[in-house]
């Protein structure tokens, strides 16, 4: 019972030594865990990481090279994470752990040869294509913003179809723009497509 | 006999000296002829010519003789038409036509070459570019006087 009693008076009153102390480790801590984690956690989210697997380095990866998010007149680009993770901490974190399902891809080998990637392609692209339909495609709009977009300065077909059905949300940027990065899987029954 | 043959060979061997003295002091390997190459010699790595811009949109334009392939009057960087997808017949196709404005494709296509209408572009058709191309400010490579027939020139 003594021994009891003298415990929670030791923890009930420590010595301001040792709340400093804990204090300061646990913000020290803190700090070094929490920069560790988003350290890390941008480390997967740059290209050199995306195509570290031959899985995304053979395949899509040379796909995107030839076209215009990778080599542009003025040289901007659009890389793997821009496009396919969320940008905010919130969705960047679901996706992030949705994403772990692709190591375990890698480990089973679902995709490793090319047979096996175009055989599965129509299904993860269509999976791709109903996560950018959902989040009303906000991947793009983290660039191509609707609001600042100069209808003088594009082409009349695509001012026909921006000003109308995108002006009033009945599509999405996915709807039309499938197939801009990387090369369409069989696209009978998708909508829009012949 | 035997004179006729030395002479012959004494010929022959002449000529054949002459042949490689002429070889080696022909001024060009292009016969001296100028192409559309210029007069850049064969075994010359000629400058390329600059990239032409397709030009990005505009009116359909109209065509110099019947049964020409219409020319595509807007940019189609990027458009797949393949095995899996053919990205023209999003538009130009009857189901989306109405809706995207384009012209559509003609009844034509839907012919096999037996003259046998199918349901679906026929598959010797379902490959727009090998027909129909998107146009260049290019100026005619050789000056020409060409006019379109006069049923179709519009005034």
């Amino acid at each position: 019972m003594n021994i009891i009693k003298k415990i929670w008076r030791a923890l009930s009153t420590p010595s301001k030594a040792g709340v400093g102390l804990v204090l300061a480790l646990g913000f020290g801590g803190g700090v070094v865990f929490w920069g560790g984690f988003n350290t890390a956690l941008s480390l997967t989210n740059t290209e050199e990481f995306c195509t570290g697997c031959h899985e995304m380095a053979d395949n899509v990866y040379q796909e995107y090279r030839e076209t215009i998010h990778y080599s542009n007149r003025s040289g901007v680009r659009a890389t793997c994470p821009d496009c396919h993770v969320p940008k905010d901490w919130t969705h960047k974190i679901i996706r992030k752990i949705a994403a772990s399902k692709e190591v375990w891809g890698m480990l089973t080998g679902i995709i490793d040869t090319r047979e096996k990637f175009v055989e599965h392609r129509k299904s993860m692209a269509m999976r791709e294509w109903k996560r950018m339909k959902d989040n009303d495609s906000r991947e793009c709009r983290n660039c191509h913003n609707f609001e600042y977009m100069d209808f003088s300065e594009q082409g009349s077909r695509s001012v026909k179809m921006h000003s109308s059905a995108l002006a009033s949300g009945e599509k999405t940027c996915i709807d039309c723009h499938k197939g801009i990065a990387h090369e369409l899987p069989d696209m009978k029954g998708v909508e829009g497509w012949h | 006999m035997k004179k006729i043959i030395t002479a012959l060979l004494i010929l022959g061997m002449a000529t054949s000296v002459v042949a490689i003295a002429n070889e080696n002091t022909v001024p060009s390997n292009n016969g001296g002829v100028e192409s559309l190459r210029g007069s850049t010699e064969i075994d010359v790595t000629r400058k390329a010519d600059k990239h032409k811009r397709v030009i990005k949109d505009r009116e359909p334009l109209q065509r110099n003789y019947v049964h020409q392939p219409p020319i595509i009057p807007h940019q189609i960087r990027g458009y797949k038409v393949n095995l899996n997808a053919n990205k023209c017949l999003s538009c130009h196709g009857w189901k989306y036509a109405r809706e995207t404005g384009a012209t559509k494709v003609s009844p034509t296509h839907f012919e096999t070459r037996d003259g046998m209408t199918l349901s679906d572009i026929s598959p010797r058709r379902y490959f727009c570019m090998q027909c129909h191309v998107p146009q260049v400010d290019a100026k005619p490579l050789v000056e020409n006087k060409f006019k379109a027939v006069d049923s179709l020139t519009q005034h």
